[in-house]
């Protein structure tokens, strides 16, 4: 018993000392830390060539979509030295800006001959700036990236199904140019039997915890003439959140989930609309771009099975803004290994490279080549998306903004709670309190 | 146990204390007990109370984590009202006490029920014990991420499983999706998980009862039904009760198992106090006022505990 | 026990009663163990197989779930493919014959170690803590012992995210964030709540006399808590680390908080390995089987003292 004893003490003063400082970080190797998706993976494929080139071998940490802003702001504010380069969300922007989780990269932009101008303006102002509209740039523009839509192009060609869709509803059966024929198509297709198998009309986010719902309401919203705030008057919010035109774009959110999709869809995002899709449940699904590569490989809905259209307009025509930059963690002590990386990530072969891989460059050198809109079948639809983007709130009370407007919707559209109007009016209300907080109202 | 112990027992009847207390060298007894206890109370002292301590002084202020660089504002009690005001917070008490009073509730009668059944003794009932205790053993959260997949209302087992007993159409629900099933949705889990540890504490105060007293019972010819009400019940109350206040403090706090399997979803719906402060402490970053809320769950939890405590000692006594 | 020995005694159930109890027993424990079968099976089915509909029980088994556990894939044009060298083992293969390539090992095997130094690390500490304040707590009359006792278990009443918000803080600054030792630290600190009740029952139970015979021999108290006590409580000690060992593994709500990358445990990275598009249930299913088989382990060990510590002590029999 003894010897036990001293064993065991003895492998406690060991597992304590051997990894009390976690500082064995290797010098020649930097950890990336983004989302657990497609296009990460591509990066890591990518990068093989960074190691390749300079001897810095690369670590990475994704996480899913759903966890993916608790788990990296969490790492932000608590000052981790984990990540040395983070490709963070867009809405990230304001509060690692202002608090100093980014190294801000305008000296080494300088330095280094990268000029923002060869970056679509979209993805600059979107991925780079703080404030926006200043030349303050925190991130470098890594993937462009808007809410699109997909269809089954294979069920909208066959010609039973065209023709009884003439029939009913007196219209072609073609991709929708507005909301309105995208909800009459939904209906159409939902509940109906394809191949044997009951399928549905249209897949759209759904999802509580992170910011699902609320990416995917707000394409609805701003066609509809949402506003975060009166043009003239920053933080000025009543009247425009809640506006008339707003609350007819959230009652019809609410409709077309009611109506068009399929049962359970009721904390979904991302990896959700994947599976309705590629399971051959639904007729059209709303996701970000990013996944359109991997999809259109996909063996059993890609190829010709498989077409995509850009986020139908309504009064207005918008989409919104996903997409990230790439940045420099200030806490990394591997500051120059990282600096380094987007230095080799903004050259323009690399950049080329990273589309073929299945990324979604921001380089005009990628974009503006007039072969782009023909080398996949979604170019044209990304670059139409790029010119009409909107983004929700970037400020550092982002995640407040978030998840007031989570919980709104969601109550709303999901739960059932309360009108459309009763939604908006607490979601305006919420805001203003978030702002009298910060002291900006 | 053999040699060794027969000397150990000769001396021990010859000692008496003052041999003892001349004899001992080394160390006082005094300053083994301190360096014994210290270093326990000093780890809770350095990881339980500071932070505790620290969590009430945060509650009195406007600090945000993620602002190390505002201004600190002291700003009294304001966060304590807010909390108490907040609709959101009450609803979550009320999801709260649903979950709690519903898991309380079958754990205990389901429980009790297997305990009542084990104790017959069949063959095999060790065994089968032990498989039934399972469950409890698991991490709550991987078994909340699984559960997921099998509440899922197309390709999930339990839909799938009541369509080929009912006919009820799979896809017609969803057990974690529609706001009427989702609080059911937690407390089946829940009780999945718990229901044998509240089983094995009851049966610990069956097997507690002494044989003797049925047997008096017999002999007055008291019928099984009425040995059940005066006897088996009144005997294993405490141990019940005991089971009661574990899982009531343990329910209190839930969160991983919760947060994994419905996020607090749909809407609102399961979102538990737990999930609340989480969502406020670490994804609004508001640590004042969670740090308030913080305190007053404590409080709550503390407080409850305490009364109850109180109850059980005079059931127990009596 | 003469009762129970007698051939018809009034408290042996009868025959049928038995028959009838043990049949709803076993009903419900197969019933109970039906989704650790489903995950068991889960684990060893294609990704298509795993969300087919109507749910597949016959499947033809494959390593996919295991290789996606192991390795990140990424899917690349058939051209891309047949560019690169051939396959090396046997996830490789799985990976191209979907059009994908194996881009480099996943986190699990960090994440799986990280759990093993933190549970084993927070137990060894924290049942050694527990072994001598237990023993202090049963043999001197302690000031205040009633109290401290309190005090000691109250801690355990926190929520954990109530602790947490200070303990971020506090780690912050001391930049204890997602290390193994501030992990081992806090579960060492809840643990040892749980190892000073149930070692406080243990060393009650062994008679006072055998360490004053000692002492009368000339051992000194050390050597005596050392010699006498710490054999007899060999069980004892086993049980509570066995405990504290499974709640360390367990442990998701701190973990997933105070940690991220370097130190961070299983449970809250499980939840979160996805594959190309949706979880990868085979993946997830792979890493919870391979995660709970420890647990399965040690709870036939624990049988006979399951009831002490879950219950910290409080009932013994």
């Amino acid at each position: 018993m003894e010897k036990l004893l001293a064993r065991v003490s003895a492998l406690a003063v060991a597992a304590v000392l051997a990894f009390a400082p976690s500082a064995q970080a290797q010098s020649k190797q930097l950890t990336l830390c983004w989302a657990a998706w497609d296009p990460a993976n591509a990066l890591v494929e990518l990068s093989k060539d960074f190691t390749a080139k300079t001897g810095i071998g690369m670590k990475f940490e994704f996480v899913p979509w759903t966890s993916f802003a608790d788990r990296f702001l969490n790492e932000l504010n608590s000052k981790g030295k984990l990540c040395d380069l983070l490709i963070g969300d867009s809405q990230w922007i304001g509060g690692a800006a202002e608090n100093g989780h980014y190294v801000k990269l305008n000296e080494f932009f300088d330095k280094n001959g990268i000029k923002m101008s060869d970056f679509m303006p979209a993805t600059v102002l979107g991925y780079s700036e703080w404030p926006k509209g200043t030349p303050n740039y925190w991130a470098l523009p890594a993937m462009g990236d808007a809410v699109g839509w997909t269809y089954r192009k294979d069920w909208f060609e066959r010609p039973e199904i065209k023709a009884e869709f003439k029939k009913k509803t007196g219209h072609e059966l073609a991709p929708p140019k507005t909301y309105d024929q995208l909800k009459e198509i939904a209906q159409f297709f939902q509940g109906r039997t394809i191949d044997g198998k009951k399928v549905y009309g249209a897949y759209i986010y759904t999802e509580r915890g992170s910011e699902g719902i609320t990416m995917g309401v707000t394409n609805v919203l701003y066609d509809w003439g949402f506003e975060y705030e009166d043009p003239k008057h920053p933080y000025k919010m009543r009247g425009f959140v809640n506006s008339p035109d707003a609350v007819k774009g959230l009652e019809f959110y609410k409709s077309l989930y009611d109506c068009c999709t399929a049962p359970g869809m009721t904390n979904a995002y991302m990896q959700e609309g994947l599976d309705a899709f590629k399971s051959g449940q639904v007729a059209m699904q709303m996701n970000f771009f990013a996944f359109w590569p991997g999809l259109y490989k996909d063996p059993n809905v890609g190829g010709d099975k498989i077409g995509f259209f850009a986020n139908p307009a309504e009064k207005k025509h918008f989409t919104q803004l996903g997409g990230q930059g790439i940045s420099v963690v200030s806490y990394s002590p591997n500051r120059d290994g990282a600096l380094q990386y987007i230095k080799w990530f903004a050259t323009p072969e690399v950049q080329k490279r990273w589309w073929a891989l299945g990324g979604y460059s921001c380089h005009k050198a990628v974009l503006n080549d007039p072969g782009f809109p023909k080398s996949a079948p979604f170019a044209q639809g990304f670059l139409t998306s790029m010119g009409i983007v909107k983004d929700f709130w970037a400020e550092p009370s982002y995640a407040q903004l978030l998840l007031a407007m989570q919980k709104r919707v969601h109550d709303y559209v999901v739960a059932g709670k309360g009108t459309a109007q009763e939604a908006l009016d607490a979601l305006v209300s919420d805001w203003e309190k978030v702002f009298k907080d910060d002291g900006k109202m | 146990m053999s040699e060794h112990g027969l000397s150990i027992m000769e001396h021990v009847a010859r000692a008496t204390p003052e041999a003892v207390a001349r004899r001992v060298r080394g160390l006082s007894d005094r300053a083994i007990q301190w360096l014994f206890i210290s270093p326990t109370i000093l780890l809770l002292l350095a990881i339980n109370i500071f932070p505790l301590v620290w969590t009430i002084r945060l509650s009195f202020t406007n600090y945000r984590a993620n602002r190390p660089n505002a201004r600190l504002l002291e700003i009294g009690i304001a966060n304590y009202v807010s909390v108490l005001t907040d609709p959101d917070v009450w609803a979550a008490m009320q999801s709260t006490a649903h979950f709690l009073f519903w898991t309380i509730f079958l754990q205990t009668s389901i429980g009790f029920g297997l305990a009542w059944l084990v104790d017959r003794r069949f063959r095999g009932h060790g065994f089968w014990t032990t498989v039934i205790l399972i469950p409890m053993m698991l991490s709550p959260a991987v078994v909340g991420n699984f559960w997921t997949f099998l509440y899922q209302p197309q390709i999930g087992l339990w839909n799938y499983a009541l369509q080929f007993l009912t006919g009820i159409p799979a896809s017609s629900f969803s057990m974690i999706g529609s706001v009427k099933l989702a609080p059911w949705s937690i407390i089946i889990v829940d009780t999945w998980m718990w229901t044998p540890y509240v089983m094995l504490i009851c049966l610990a105060g069956l097997r507690s009862i002494p044989d003797y007293i049925y047997e008096a019972a017999e002999v007055d010819r008291a019928s099984k039904w009425r040995q059940f009400w005066t006897i088996t019940l009144p005997m294993a109350l405490p141990f019940i009760m005991l089971a009661v206040l574990f899982r009531g403090i343990e329910n209190f706090k839930m969160f991983d198992m919760v947060n994994l399997l419905t996020n607090g979803g749909p809407g609102s719906t399961t979102e538990l106090a737990s999930i609340t402060l989480k969502r406020e402490a670490f994804e609004k970053w508001r640590t004042g006022y969670s740090s308030a809320f913080a305190i007053i769950l404590f409080v709550t939890v503390f407080g409850l505990a305490n009364i109850y405590v109180k109850v059980l000692n005079r059931v127990k006594n009596r | 026990m003469t009762a129970t020995t007698l051939a018809h005694s009034v408290v042996e159930p009868s025959g049928r009663s038995k028959g009838i109890a043990g049949t709803v027993i076993v009903v419900y424990a197969v019933i109970s163990m039906v989704p650790l079968v489903w995950i068991f099976l889960t684990a060893f089915k294609s990704p298509s197989d795993s969300i087919a509909y109507p749910p597949k029980i016959v499947f033809h088994p494959t390593l996919d779930g295991t290789c996606n556990l192991f390795t990140t894939i990424s899917r690349q044009t058939a051209d891309y493919i047949s560019s690169l060298p051939p396959p090396m083992n046997v996830c490789d293969r799985i990976a191209r014959a979907r059009n994908m390539v194996v881009a480099g090992p996943s986190n699990f095997v960090p994440r799986f170690l990280n759990s093993l130094i933190i549970a084993f690390g927070s137990t060894a500490l924290s049942v050694v803590l527990g072994v001598t304040a237990a023993y202090a707590f049963s043999r001197f009359r302690v000031p205040a012992k009633d109290d401290l006792l309190f005090f000691i278990l109250s801690t355990r009443m926190m929520p954990p995210i109530a602790v947490a918000i200070p303990i971020y803080l506090m780690y912050r600054e001391l930049g204890l964030s997602d290390t193994h030792l501030g992990m081992i630290l806090l579960y060492s600190a809840v643990n040892v709540s749980l190892a000073v009740w149930l070692l406080k029952g243990f060393i009650d139970e062994i008679p006072r006399e055998y360490e004053e015979a000692a002492l009368v021999d000339g051992y000194t108290r050390l050597q005596a808590f050392r010699k006498v006590v710490l054999p007899q409580a060999t069980t004892g000690i086993v049980a509570t680390a066995i405990f504290c060992l499974i709640f360390a593994w367990n442990e998701y709500a701190f973990a997933t908080l105070l940690t991220s990358g370097q130190a961070q445990t299983a449970p809250p990275f499980i939840p979160i390995i996805i594959g190309e598009g949706g979880q990868d249930w085979p993946a997830v299913a792979a890493a919870t089987t391979l995660f709970l088989v420890p647990i399965l382990v040690f709870t036939v060990l624990l049988r006979k003292n399951l009831l002490r510590g879950i219950t910290f002590g409080a009932v013994r029999k």
